[in-house]
This record gives C-alpha cells, structure tokens and sequence, in this order.
C-alpha cells in the first residue's frame, strides 16, 4: 500500500514537474465578445500550440476591443505587457516606435507570396503578421447595371472618375433607389481610413507625405486632396449617398432592401449578399480617380511585446500559426480573406471559383496599406473628421489646411515620430 | 362662496403640483423605459422606432432573444459579481474609514486639523483621471503579502479596484458637515460618564447618522459602480473585470448589436437601482436636512 502510494506520488511529482517546465507565454487578444468565429479559433490555435510542444504554454487573455488598445497602453506604462501581443495592422508603427513591440526576427522568407496587407514592417523591421487580411468593394447586381445600361468594369479597367459619377448620375435620375450608393457612413472610426482614404490617394492626394512621413501639407490640402475634398462633397450635395446620419440599421440590410444601388462594402458582409443574390451580384474594383484602384489593407496581426523575456517562446507560437491551415482555418470560421494563394484554395470562399474568390484578387492587386508611421493614429481621427465635416458641407479648402495643420503639428509635437 | 374659492384654487394647485410632477417623472423614467423596452425589440426595429413613441412601448416583434444572446456574448453574471462585490466593499469601507476621519477632524482636538482639513478640501477639485497615471505607475510597483509570500505590484486584482477608493475628501466632507451639527452636548455628556471616543463614535453619533450614511454610500455606490477608465487599466484578467469595461464586449469596429447594448445596460442598470430604492427614503431625508445633492 505505501510502495503505491510512493509510486503514485512520484509520478504525480514528475507530471508536475513537467507542467512546471513548460514557460508560460501570455497573450493578449482583443476580440472578447466578437459574434464571429474569431475568438474560438484563436483559442483552438493556442491549444493546438500548447500540445504541439513542450516548452511552452501559452495562456489567452481576451480584452474588448473597445478597451484593447488602452489597456495595452497602461500595461506598457506599468511595464506589465504581455509576450504575444495582438495589434491592429496600421496601429503597428505606433508600438514599435513605442517600444511596445520588438521585431519578430523570424526568417523573412517563409513570409514570401503573402499579401501585402498583413505583414507589418517598420523601419525596414517585420514586427507583426497576420493570419488574415480584408477588402472593399463596390457590391451591385450584374442586372441593375445591365438595366442602366453601365459597363460592368473589371480589375484591369475599373471606372474612370467620369464613368462612376455618372453611373451615380444615371441611378439616381431613375428614381428607382433612396441613393445609389450607400458608402457606410454608419460607420464610425477607422473605417473612414481604411475605406474612403483610398479615394483620395487614387485622386493623387494622401493623408501625409509617405516619403518623409514629415508633413501633410501639400499632400492633404494640395490640388488633388482638394479635387479629392470636392467630388466627396459633391456625393453629398448631389444626394447621391447617405450622409453621416446614416441609420446603421440601414447600412446592414440596405442593399438588400433594395434602398441603395452599390455598397462600398467590406469582404465580411459579403456573403449574406451572395446568398441573397447569387449569380447576380457583382464585387467590383473601386473606381481608378487618375492614380490607379486603390482599396485599404491590413487587419489584426501578431506581435511580440517590447517587455517580452521570452521572445523565442511568442515566435515559436507565431511561427505556429503562420501555415496555410491556419490561413484557411479563419477565413472560413470569419470569411476573411486567407493571405496565401495556396490557403486561398483550401478555403470554401476563396478557392476558384468560390464566392469571395474575386477579393483575394483585388487584396493583391489594389491594396495600399494606410500610412505607415507611428502618428498614423492620430492622423486617422484628424482625417475622419476632416471628412465628416465636408460631408456636412464644410468649406473644402478650408477644412483640408485644418487637418493637414493638425497632422504637422503632432508630427511636430512627437519629434518626428523616428523617421 | 369663500368656501367654494378656496377650494377651487386648492385644486387647481394640486392639479398644477401634479402635472409638473408628472411632467418631471415622466422625463427621468424615459430614458429607463426606452433601454427596458428596447432590449425586447431586434435591432432593425428598435432603430426605426426611434422616431416615434413606439420607443417607449413592447410593440412590434418583442422577444427576449437579446438578453440570451447577451449572456452567450459575454459573462454578464461574472463582471455584475465583480462590480458588486468591488462597490460593496468599498462603499462599507469608505463609511468607516471615512466616518472615523470625520470624527476626528470634529470632535478630536489636534494640532493642524484645520490645515489638514483645508488640503483635504483642496483635493476635491482634483479629477481622479488627472491621477490615474501616477497612481497606475505606483500600484503596480505596492508591496503585498499573499499566500506565497510578499507580491510586488497590485494589478489584475480586486484590491487595486477597491484600496485606492476608500478613503475620498467629499465623503469625509459629508460626514465633517454633518457631525458638525450634531448635539454637542451629547458628547459632553458622555465624556463626563466616562466613554472612550471610541465607544462615542460607535454607540452616539454613527447611530445618528443615518442621512449621512445613505448619502455617501449612495454617491460612492454611483461611483464605484460606474468606475471603467482605472479597471481598464488596472485589469486584464477577464474574471475580475466589472460590468463597465464589459460594456466593451458588445461594440466591434463597426457593428453596435443595440438590441443586446439595451439588454446588457437593463440587467446591469437592477444593481444600482436596488441600492438606490432601498436607502432612498434615508438619503431623501439627508438631502433635505443637510442639502446635499446627490
């Protein structure tokens, strides 16, 4: 009885002992609460992860994102970040300028035929990589276009200026929508960045100046910023899209409905279109303003914290779920876009000829990450405004040279902010 | 003829007094109303009812399906456990602490009480978020003896939501005015029969302070229980999260589910209006004998 119960003991001290070996790695994730299959699929890759090795046991903390990029901040001024870290793409640059963030310092090679959206670099460094990337485009119906008579555009001759306005124009006169278009402006935030700045830089305009990352001005407040600034107003006035007391009711269902003609949409809300429409609706390239077809790029990625004492340890789990099964794993759990082409055609969606197919091709061949600098953060929220109050009918001009005094001036105000 | 004047105008006063209560009650329990009957409704109709009074009213699709798709979305009951537990033990804390600190400055006769008292009064001015960074830098650096021993740093635990609350200037404020006008004679008396302060404070003047004691438990309660900015700096781990920071679960980048919004606030808003109805007759008679407002 006692030689058991030694036994026993010893071997319950060696499976402890083992556990004890294994270092924990924290990580932060900031989808608590998302309705989507996110959240389950991160912890599913953490478990995965754990059982995969024995050096290391990830542990999973999840956050609002309402509350995630505060509460980084005050763990990085109480020195309490976690190793893995979970940042949103153009939030990037503003940690690792930080030092919130290290460099992953994983072999840049395994990362090769990626889109270019979910791979952060910084200062020539990768700091971050995401499982996933997003897209916009115009949603429609082949027949409502082919009912107007207006050339269905493709990826290689997307709408010019003239020709968007006037399909907008034509659409509008039938009287046969509330609007043409609904452009989402129930939307708040970073979707203004992310969706409406690719306007402005297909205008030949941009937030700040991407050579130097020094100034805005000229950039936002120059002659095709302001060309940009007048046709965005003009969507307004000409009555050709929602404004800003859009009913978000409205921006869900509208198209369905049959309130709006086109949605600027986003990959994530496609597919309720497809299955309301099937073969008849259309995802299509954003209109070339002069400067080429723009659309926004990158999404949620991982990184290693800048306090991280086990860095090797968050990069092994990195490099974990940098593989095609993951890719796929989470575009088909979030409908979001996998970020190989071989992933692309393990997924239900992406694969050729799936529904969503075409989205991975606009990621690859529109896509313009936003402004990498560590001031984009504020440079977004002086944007959104800058945008919302033209779209109420603030002078254009005068609202342009505004903002682009407010980016310089916080550039100005950070020192730089390291370029 | 007399007669019949005066009643008519009593009447009309008391029909006049009526309205405008009515008019008042109707604005404040309103808002109430429209979260309560909001939380039945989906979220396509609970928006387009907000033109009409449709808001206010369960018509239409009523269902409870936001409420449990609320509790698939996020603990509610843990982050209401949390909050509550963290509210109650400060509030019952803050009106000893607090309570003992007024005492002193009112009975006790000791050098500097009035220049203390005066910098107390001072620190009234001061917004807490103004704080909440040095005090964030100094909490994670305390000192704290667990079960394994002294811990160095206080996040991601329930004593940093609650040690840095107890003690606050308008709660010792509340209790200095109002131990002001109590008796003194009282405890004179006592003294001359011999009880210790101690005895006084207990057994005197805290069973006479009834008004006061809702009052400031009332306005801590608030207080605490409305807390976001320093838990979501101070804590991480999602077990000891409180209802407020949890509000976050239901806003993504872009979609408000306002159905669910509207259920979460109701099941959190029954807390604070359990607290409030049960100690309002004593905090109604506070504010009318000391006029403070909460």
């Amino acid at each position: 009885m006692n030689k058991t119960l030694i036994l026993s003991a010893l071997i319950a001290g060696s499976l402890t002992g083992s556990a004890l070996a294994q270092t924990e790695l924290s990580l932060w994730y900031h989808g608590a609460g998302s309705a989507n299959a996110e959240e389950a699929l991160v912890n599913q890759l953490v478990e995965e992860f754990n059982a995969s090795q024995s050096d290391w046991t990830v542990v999973i903390e999840t956050f609002p994102q309402l509350a995630y990029n505060d509460a980084v901040g005050a763990a990085a001024l109480a020195g309490k970040l976690p190793d893995i870290l979970d940042v949103d793409g153009p939030v990037m640059p503003n940690w690792a300028w930080a030092n919130y963030m290290q460099p992953l310092g994983i072999d840049e090679s395994t990362l090769e035929g990626y889109l270019p959206g979910p791979i952060g670099r910084w200062n020539g460094e990768v700091y971050s990589v995401g499982l996933w990337d997003a897209a916009v485009a115009l949603t429609t119906r082949r027949s409502t276009l082919e009912k107007y008579g207006i050339r269905i555009p493709t990826l290689e001759t997307p709408w010019t200026l003239d020709e968007f306005n006037s399909a907008l124009e034509t659409i509008k006169a039938s009287g046969d929508f509330e609007y043409p278009l609904d452009l989402g402006m129930a939307w708040k935030g970073e979707w203004y960045p992310y969706a409406f700045s690719p306007f402005l830089q297909s205008f030949g305009g941009d937030i700040v100046d991407r050579d130097s990352y020094q100034s805005a001005e000229g950039i936002l407040n120059g002659d095709e910023a302001l060309a940009f600034g007048e046709w965005w107003q003009s969507l307004f006035t000409n009555g050709y899209v929602p404004g800003t007391s859009q009913d978000s009711a409205d921006r869900e269902t509208g198209l369905l409905e049959g309130k709006y003609a086109m949605s600027w949409n986003g990959n994530w809300a496609a597919l309720p279109v497809v299955e309301a429409f099937g073969d008849d609706v259309l995802f299509l390239p954003a209109p070339d303003f002069g400067n080429g077809s723009k659309i926004g790029a990158a999404s949620w990625q991982f990184g290693i914290s800048g306090t991280s004492e086990h860095p090797e340890g968050a990069r092994a789990f990195i490099e974990f779920a940098l593989q095609d099964k993951w890719f796929a794993a989470f575009s088909d759990g979030t409908g979001l876009i996998p970020v190989t082409a071989s992933a692309a055609e393990a997924t239900e969606n992406y694969k050729p000829g799936g529904p969503l197919e075409v989205f991975y091709g606009l990621s690859k061949e529109q896509a313009l990450l936003r402004p990498v600098t560590p001031g984009y953060i504020v440079q977004a929220k002086v944007f959104e405004k800058a945008l919302a109050d033209i779209a109420n009918g603030a002078d254009v001009a005068d609202t342009l040279d505004a903002a682009a005094d407010e980016i310089n001036e916080d550039i100005e105000n950070n020192g730089g902010y390291g370029h | 003829m007399m007669a019949a004047v005066s009643a008519d105008n009593r009447g009309l006063r008391l029909a006049t007094r009526y309205a405008v209560l009515l008019l008042v009650a109707i604005i404040f329990v309103f808002p109430l109303l429209f979260m309560a009957m909001s939380s039945l409704k989906p979220d396509q109709q609970l928006l387009s009812d907000t033109d009409s009074l449709r808001a206010f009213l369960p018509v239409g699709d009523i269902s409870f399906n936001n409420y449990f798709a609320a509790f698939e979305r996020a603990p509610i009951g843990v982050f209401v456990f949390n909050s509550v537990l963290v509210t109650g033990i400060t509030v019952v804390l803050t009106i000893l602490v607090c309570s003992l600190a007024g005492f002193a400055f009112v009975f006790l006769d000791w050098t500097g009480r009035g220049v203390v008292f005066s910098i107390l009064l001072a620190t009234l001015i001061i917004p807490y978020e103004t704080i909440f960074i040095p005090l964030l830098l100094m909490a994670s650096q305390l000192p704290w003896i667990g079960t394994e021993g002294i811990e160095i740093g206080w996040l991601n635990t329930y004593r940093v939501q609650i040690i840095p609350f107890i003690a606050d200037g308008l709660s010792i404020f509340l209790f200095v005015q109002f131990f002001k006008d109590l008796p003194r004679e009282l405890i004179e008396a006592s003294r001359v029969e011999g009880a210790s302060w101690w005895f006084i404070y207990r057994r005197v003047v805290m069973p006479l302070s009834g008004p006061v004691i809702a009052t400031a438990a009332i306005l801590k309660f608030l207080f605490m229980y409305n807390q976001y900015l320093w838990p979501l700096m101070v804590v991480q781990a999602e077990e000891i999260r409180p209802v407020m920071v949890g509000l976050g679960y239901f806003t993504d980048q872009l979609n408000v589910p306002w159905g669910e919004v509207m259920a979460y606030l109701t099941i959190i808003t029954i807390p604070v209006l359990a607290f409030y109805l049960s100690l309002q007759r004593v905090f109604i008679a506070s504010v009318a004998s000391t006029g403070v407002k909460g």
